[in-house]
């Protein structure tokens, strides 16, 4: 499938994906590349990104949904603009892991895989992200905080709530 | 393979190298339990039940993905073995229910027997059981995810086996789950093979599901009554007020023809035999037009005094008679001789749905040619022309799925269609409509016979490589077009043929003699031989009218009667009720059909599932049709024909070769067994008495179709234990016919249709509206 005028993806996205499918020796290689890149850009992988994928690589939705299901980094919903992912395993456990994913839950009124009214933030309780060395450690989308006190988390929620919070893509 | 030799339990075996060591023990009888392996699919290792000891290797192993080896030894049952079998099922036991008082498998689950066994029913665990609402996935699928224990032969059978790829797992872990194509619903072909290797009951049946437990039923497996494959369907039945009705069908033994198989239609397609609005009582149609419902003394000699005038009035030639596709051979074979000689004419047909007779002629006489329904499981290379097995023969299609999975057959497609099919064939070969003849001219070296590329030669060459090809042809061959296909297949070294048609019995229509022009065996009305001799009464000679001539008849006003057996030719051939106005029309049928409703005495017949005796299927194999069900009110096919006979004023001795001298009755014409032989043969054995004391006894009549007919000539006994007797096809003496009347009609159906039949089945009515998108506008109306 060359870039179709149907796409939901975006020029940019759409020519990437044709040329995911033409690197691996079988298509479906390219299949969590592309559900990766395809949640980047809609958020999430809804049913029309399920229906696209499945086309492009010409396997059925199902077999996209097999493999979307296992992997809980992808998700079947929208999240916040800021998606804050804590940490709780052992290494941030140790430091008290629990009391941040806690502390955001009180200060975002929200619970694990919750969204925020204004849909600024969402929250979510991961397991480890490979900052051990610095625990307790949060990531929120792309970028990382660690080391952090309860009070170091306010002041990153602030600063994203002002809009002065990294944004890596 | 070579042999390699490996011991078991202290046991030396033998078996070819690369054998599974699961299957070489089964072989020797040493059972090895199993949840997710099943013979023929891929290997999966999930449930690791079938783990073994075996010396020099590390931990415990699974016989399921183990090869055997030379020199092996395996332990496959200690207490080591019991002890992680028995943690296994703890483990599986975790979060499935302890239902099975009321689960469908109870009594014949799998992991109820293991547990048993193994004896894990005291868990550990102290943690609650996670609930799951069942699902609804099909009008026949139904899932109860708890129970589930993640074998994955569900998602395996349904890819690999039926190609339809309609299960699949989503999540991860302890929360992973079989989830179908629709998300909350399945889009699939709707075989119910899933629910079939269910090893527990998470995957259910529609039609079966809370009604009854297994150990309730009596279990009897008969041939179904549908498509021209002839699997056999195991009917799951039990007593009511009525009679025996039946509750389920399955593939239980998996002994048939059909191995693992068995379609929607064999297994859900049974219960028009239990619908309410089903005949019961003799109709016969008053001065004011309308029935009454009239006792069988008072309607059969209505008819038979009707028939008896009409014949001393009119003669034979007024008198037609149609046959059904779905009747046994027995029955076939009796109204045929019924209608040569008591009603004294060869105005005989039935609904034709292949040309057996042009088949039979150009194969005449020659051995070994013909194709069993088994063969298509092995045959190295086949070429199918036409007809879509997927919809229109299911188990071939499996057949041939299996086949190319497995043995890596080659299969060589064309159709004007792109039949599902092709997707296993090596070559497929897209060709016109109408260009099914042209391209057995191009195969045969005819190289303008049709428009000639590259693909065509390479379909051409590849075919005529092949050292031994089977043919499979649809209806679209027919007459000389089947003569030029079997003359091409003859130039290949090796050729077997098959030829495909619809319904049970349509082959067997054929083969015994529901033809104007020809007796059973296709011996030509003008020069009938030994039948003279046996029937012993004078036999018209000349040709009758064919089933379209005997309604142009009618409409002349030439046919005066009409007598009808399991058919409705009003409805398939579009005939116009005035057409029949002036015709005594006699029909038998389970309903008020079409052309039922036009007919002047109805007399209500048994189904195929009622009744016993033989059903020959469109590749020739014969087998034993038993006595499933029974209704109340209704009379087998051959008992009507014989009565009728008899009121007629024929002597049914002469009709069926019964008795032998004996007038006693052992109570086969009364009750619920009435007209059955084979039960009854064991109660008459046992008292040293002879059997086939009565005239409805279906297999005094094989034993005159085995005298007459010497392709039937197939072994009683084997017939008897249950296994197809391949018909002996180069025993056919027919003439080359000249050219005979093309009156093939397929009948078209498709996956869940099975012609009138299926209409009068709730289930596949469910199933067809499932598959059928609504139309949003007539939906939006309330």
């Amino acid at each position: 499938m060359s870039t179709s005028a149907t796409t939901i993806f975006s020029p940019e996205t759409a020519a990437r994906f044709d040329r995911l499918v033409t690197l691996y020796p079988v298509k479906r290689s390219a299949l969590i590349p592309m559900l990766l890149y395809a949640q980047d850009e809609i958020g999430y992988i809804s049913d029309a990104v399920v229906v696209e994928i499945a086309q492009r690589i010409g396997i059925s939705e199902l077999d996209v949904r097999s493999v979307l299901s296992y992997y809980s980094m992808l998700r079947t919903k929208p999240v916040g603009k800021y998606n804050v992912q804590v940490c709780t395993n052992i290494s941030c456990m140790l430091r008290d892991g629990y009391g941040i994913m806690e502390h955001c839950k009180k200060r975002l009124g929200i619970g694990h895989k919750e969204v925020t009214s204004d849909g600024l933030f969402s929250l979510e309780e991961v397991e480890c992200i490979g900052a051990c060395c610095w625990a307790p450690a949060v990531q929120i989308n792309y970028d990382f905080y660690d080391d952090l006190t309860t009070e170091k988390m306010d002041q990153i929620l602030d600063d994203y709530k002002a809009g002065r919070g990294k944004e890596t893509v | 393979m070579a042999d390699v030799t490996f011991t078991v339990d202290g046991k030396k075996l033998t078996a070819p190298a690369g054998t599974l060591l699961i299957d070489a023990c089964k072989n020797a009888g040493i059972e090895i339990p199993a949840f997710c392996y099943y013979p023929n699919l891929s290997l999966q290792a999930a449930c690791r039940m079938c783990v073994v000891r075996i010396e020099k290797m590390p931990k415990l192993q699974t016989a399921c993905t183990t090869p055997v080896a030379e020199g092996m030894v395996v332990q496959s049952e200690t207490d080591e073995i019991k002890q992680a079998r028995k943690a296994t099922i703890e483990l599986l036991l975790g979060n499935h229910p302890l239902d099975c008082p009321v689960c469908d498998a109870g009594g014949e689950c799998e992991l109820q027997d293991m547990t048993f066994k193994y004896g894990a029913a005291e868990s550990k665990y102290i943690e609650i059981k996670q609930h799951r609402e069942e699902q609804q996935w099909s009008p026949v699928v139904y899932f109860d995810r708890p129970r589930c224990i993640l074998c994955y032969r569900c998602v395996r059978v349904c890819g690999e086996g039926m190609d339809v790829w309609a299960l699949g797992v989503e999540n991860r872990g302890v929360s992973s789950v079989i989830a179908p194509n629709g998300q909350d619903h399945l889009n699939c072909e709707e075989c119910g093979m899933c629910i079939d290797l269910c090893p527990v009951g998470a995957l259910t049946s529609g039609t079966y599901r809370y009604k009854t437990r297994p150990w309730e039923m009596n279990h009897v497996a008969t041939i179904c009554t549908h498509c021209g494959d002839g699997c056999k369907t195991t009917l799951g039945v039990r007593s009511v007020n009525d009679g025996v009705e039946i509750i389920r069908g399955d593939n239980r033994d998996k002994s048939g023809i059909n191995g693992d198989f068995l379609c929607n239609k064999g297994r859900y397609g049974f219960d028009f035999a239990n619908r309410t609005d089903r005949l019961t009582k003799p109709l016969v149609r008053q001065a004011d037009g309308k029935f009454a419902e009239v006792s069988w003394d008072k309607a059969l000699d209505f008819a038979a005094k009707k028939l008896r005038e009409i014949r001393e009035a009119k003669g034979g030639q007024a008198i037609g008679v149609i046959g059904s596709n779905r009747t046994t051979n027995e029955e076939n074979y009796l109204l045929q001789k019924f209608a040569r000689t008591i009603l004294g004419t060869n105005n005989i047909d039935h609904h034709r749905t292949a040309d057996y007779v042009s088949f039979a002629s150009a194969l005449n006489g020659k051995s070994g040619r013909t194709a069993g329904l088994r063969d298509t499981t092995s045959a190295p290379a086949i070429l199918l022309l036409g007809n879509n097995p997927t919809d229109q023969h299911p188990a071939l299609a499996w057949n041939l799925r299996s086949n190319v999975r497995l043995n890596r057959s080659r299969l060589y497609v064309a159709n004007h269609a792109e039949i599902k099919l092709r997707r296993q064939a090596k070559s497929f070969l897209q060709i016109p409509q109408d260009g099914y003849a042209s391209l057995i001219q191009y195969l045969g070296g005819n190289d303008g016979a049709i428009a000639a590329d590259d693909n065509t030669t390479a379909f051409r060459d590849a075919i005529r490589k092949e050292e031994s090809l089977l043919i499979v042809f649809g209806s679209e061959y027919r007459g000389r077009d089947i003569q030029a296909l079997v003359e091409f297949g003859l130039s290949l070294p090796n050729t077997k043929f098959a030829a495909l048609g619809d319904y049970a019995n349509s082959r067997g229509a054929a083969d015994m003699g529901l033809l104007p022009d020809l007796l059973p065996g296709y011996v030509p009305v003008n020069d009938a031989a030994h039948f003279v001799d046996e029937y012993g009464a004078t036999l018209p000679t000349t040709a009758g009218l064919d089933l379209l001539q005997m309604f142009d008849a009618a409409r002349n006003g030439d046919l005066a009667a009409l007598y009808v057996v399991g058919s409705n030719p009003v409805s398939r051939y579009g005939v116009d009720p005035s057409a029949l106005k002036n015709t005594f029309l006699v029909v038998q049928d389970m309903f008020l059909t079409e052309t039922a409703q036009l007919a002047d005495v109805v007399f209500p017949a048994a189904n195929l599932y009622e009744k016993a005796g033989t059903v020959t299927n469109t590749y020739g194999d014969i087998q034993l049709v038993k006595k499933a069900a029974d209704k109340a009110g209704v009379r087998t096919d051959f008992e009507l024909i014989v009565r009728l006979a008899d009121r007629m004023g024929a002597d049914p001795k002469k009709l069926v070769p019964f008795g032998r001298g004996s007038f006693a009755d052992m109570g086969q014409t009364r009750g619920a067994q009435s007209g059955e032989a084979d039960r009854h043969a064991v109660w008459l054995a046992a008292n040293h008495l002879e059997p086939k004391l009565s005239p409805f006894d279906p297999f005094a009549t094989l034993d005159e179709i085995q005298r007459l007919v010497p392709s039937y000539h197939v072994s009683r006994l084997e017939l008897l234990t249950g296994s197809e007797q391949p018909e002996k096809f180069d025993l056919v003496q027919i003439q080359p016919a000249a050219s005979r009347r093309d009156l093939v009609l397929p009948a078209e159906d498709t996956l869940f249709t099975s012609g009138t039949l299926g209409r009068y089945s709730g289930m596949l009515k469910d199933i067809v509206e499932s598959h059928t998108t609504p139309n949003p506008a007539e939906t939006a109306a309330d």
